[in-house]
C-alpha cells in the first residue's frame, strides 16, 4: 500500500472511532460521497434548544482517513453552533488529526461537505 | 503480535539459500566483473553460471539472458528498445497489464506509434479472436502478460505465440512475441520455444531471490536499441556495473525453482478461497480454473479495501488491495475495472496471495481474524 504513514492519532479514530453509528431522532441528516475513489459519508447532528450541536455521529464506507476524519469533524462540531460549525475548515481536521497522507488530504475535504451538507438541510428547512 | 504475511504477488522473502549464495560476494569476491584480473574473472564467472541457469530454466541459450535491474526495466527495454528503432509502429497489449508495460506502451503512442489494449472478459481472459482482428500492417509487437499479478488469472501464452507465429509465415514485417512472466515464474512453464516469444521478463524478488534484479530473455538476433548507455554490459541494453550478488542471487532463486510445490499452494489457497467465501458478501474475483495457485482475490460488500488492510494489519496480517483509496491516482484497480467490476467491487477488493512458506494455521489464523474485521467495517459504513 503506497503512503500509508498515518500519524498515531489518526489511527487511533480509525480503530476506535467514537462518534459511529446511526442516530436515531437525528434532526439533521447530511451525505456526501467522493464519486472518484468511491467512498461516502454520512452525518447525522442532534440540535440542543438553542440550536448548538449537542451530539454527532457518522457512518462511513471508506479507508482509515476518510473514517478518521469522519470521527474527529464530529468531535469537533459537537458543542458549536451550526454557523461555527460550518466554518470548520478541511485544514482544521486535517490539523486535529496531527497529519494526515498527502493522497489522504481530500478526505478531509469529504468530511467537511458531509458536516456542511448535514447543516444545509436545516436551511432548508427553514 | 502474530505475523502472517499473505503478500507473495508483492514479494517474497530472499530464499535463506540463495542468501548464502549471494553473501561471498558483496564482501569478499566484490571486484569488477568486466575487470581482467583473478578477481574480476572469479567474479565473471559466477555470472556466467547465473546467466546459464536462467537460461537453463528458460530452456534459452546464455547469449539470450539479459540480467537488468528490475522487471520494470526488462519491460521498458523490450517494448520501447523494440519500437523505438521501428516506424509508425503498432503494439498489441492487454488492459490488465501492469504499468511498468502498460506505460511503455502509452508511450509508444504518446511518440507516435499505435497501441491496442486488448479487453479481458469478466475472468480477466483475453479473447483470441480479438487478438487475431487486433493485427495490422503496421503491427510490429505483441505483449501479454503470462500471469495476472492482481487476479491471478493465467493467460493463453502458447496459443498466442502458435497464432503469432502462423501469421508471421505470411507476413514480411514479423510480429514480436514480448510476455511479462513475473508472476508466472513461480509456478508455471517458461520454455521460451514452447511459448514461441522472443522476449520475456523475469524479477527476482517474486520468485523468492533478491530485489534489485531482473531478466529479459531477448531471442538470438533480436534488435533492441539501449535506453541507457555506459559501459556496453549485458549487450549494451542494460549496461552498468555488474551487480554480481543479486545477479547471482536471481540465478540461485530460478534454479530453485525446479523444486516448486504448485500443487501443495494451491490446496491451501483453495482452502483458503472455501473459508473466505463463507462470509456473507463476500465475492472472489476472477477464475477458479486457469489461476496462479497462490493467488486470491475477493470483494466484500460494505468494506472499503484499504481500511480493510490496514484493519487486518493492525491483526498482524499482511495483504493488499486494489480499492482506488490506496493508489495515488486515486483510481480503481484497472484490473478489476477491465474485468467489469463495478466501482464498488473495486472500492472493497482485497488480494490475498500466499507462497512457499505459508502454513495452514497461517491461514486458520487469517480466516479467524477476517469475520471481525469486515463486521467492525460495515458497524462503521452501515452497510
Amino acid at each position: 500500500m503506497k503512503n500509508a504513514n498515518y500519524s498515531k492519532k489518526a489511527l487511533d479514530h480509525f480503530f476506535n472511532p467514537k462518534n459511529l453509528g446511526e442516530m436515531k431522532g437525528a434532526d439533521l441528516v447530511g451525505y456526501a460521497g467522493n464519486p472518484q475513489c468511491g467512498d461516502t459519508m454520512k452525518i447525522f447532528l442532534k440540535l440542543n434548544k438553542d440550536g448548538t450541536i449537542s451530539k454527532a455521529s457518522f457512518q462511513t464506507l471508506g479507508c482509515a482517513a476518510a473514517i478518521a476524519t469522519s470521527d474527529i469533524i464530529c468531535q469537533m462540531a459537537e458543542g458549536k453552533s451550526l454557523e461555527e460549525a460550518s466554518r470548520i475548515t478541511k485544514e482544521e481536521v486535517v490539523k486535529a488529526l496531527g497529519t494526515l497522507p498527502e493522497n489522504k488530504v481530500h478526505c478531509a475535504d469529504l468530511a467537511n461537505k458531509a458536516l456542511i451538507s448535514a447543516i444545509k438541510k436545516n436551511e432548508e428547512k427553514r | 503480535m502474530k505475523e502472517v504475511y499473505l503478500d507473495y504477488a508483492a514479494s517474497t522473502p530472499l530464499d535463506e539459500g540463495v542468501l548464502e549464495k549471494m553473501r561471498p560476494f558483496f564482501t569478499k569476491k566484490y571486484a569488477n566483473p568486466s575487470s581482467i584480473h583473478k578477481m574480476g574473472r572469479d567474479a565473471s564467472l559466477a555470472i556466467g553460471e547465473a546467466r546459464e541457469k536462467v537460461a537453463s530454466f528458460l530452456s534459452a541459450s546464455p547469449e539470450e539472458v539479459i540480467f537488468t535491474g528490475s522487471a520494470t526495466q526488462a519491460n521498458n527495454g523490450a517494448i520501447l528498445g523494440y519500437l523505438r528503432g521501428i516506424k509508425n509502429p503498432h503494439i498489441i497489449t492487454t488492459k490488465i497489464e501492469h504499468e511498468a508495460v502498460l506505460l511503455p506502451s502509452k508511450k509508444i503512442e504518446e511518440e507516435g506509434g499505435e497501441v491496442t489494449f486488448l479487453k479481458v472478459d469478466k475472468k480477466g481472459r483475453i479473447d483470441l479472436e480479438e487478438l487475431r482482428e487486433s493485427i495490422k500492417e503496421n503491427t510490429a509487437m505483441v505483449s501479454i502478460m503470462y500471469a495476472s499479478n492482481e487476479v491471478g488469472v493465467i493467460e493463453p501464452i502458447e496459443k498466442v505465440g502458435e497464432i503469432i507465429e502462423e501469421i508471421n509465415k505470411k507476413r514480411e514485417r514479423k510480429i514480436v512475441f514480448h510476455t511479462d512472466a513475473v508472476q508466472a515464474a513461480g509456478y508455471l512453464n517458461c520454455n521460451v520455444k514452447d511459448l514461441k516469444v522472443d522476449l520475456l521478463t523475469l524479477s527476482g524478488h517474486k520468485i523468492y531471490g533478491p530485489k534489485g534484479v531482473g531478466v529479459l530473455f531477448k531471442k538470438e538476433g533480436l534488435n533492441l536499441s539501449p535506453l541507457f548507455f555506459g559501459g556496453g554490459q549485458e549487450k549494451g541494453i542494460s549496461p552498468g556495473t555488474y551487480n554480481t550478488p543479486l545477479i547471482v542471487g536471481m540465478g540461485e532463486a530460478v534454479s530453485l525453482l525446479k523444486n516448486k510445490k504448485g500443487k501443495e499452494t494451491e490446496k491451501l489457497r483453495d482452502y483458503l478461497i472455501e473459508g473466505v467465501l463463507k462470509i456473507e458478501g463476500a465475492s472472489l474475483n476472477g477464475p477458479m480454473e486457469k489461476r496462479l495457485p497462490n493467488n486470491a482475490n475477493f470483494s466484500f460488500k460494505g468494506v472499503e479495501g484499504e481500511s480493510l488492510v490496514l484493519g487486518l494489519d493492525s491483526k498482524g496480517v499482511a495483504v493488499s488491495t486494489g480499492s482506488a483509496c490506496s493508489s495515488h491516482s486515486l483510481k480503481p484497480s484497472h484490473v478489476l475495472m477491465a474485468m467489469g467490476l463495478s466501482r464498488e467491487e473495486a472500492h472493497s477488493s482485497l488480494r490475498v496471495s500466499i507462497g512457499r512458506m505459508t502454513t495452514k494455521e497461517e491461514i486458520d489464523y487469517f480466516l479467524e481474524v477476517l469475520p471481525g474485521t469486515i463486521k467492525r467495517l460495515r458497524e462503521i459504513s452501515g452497510k
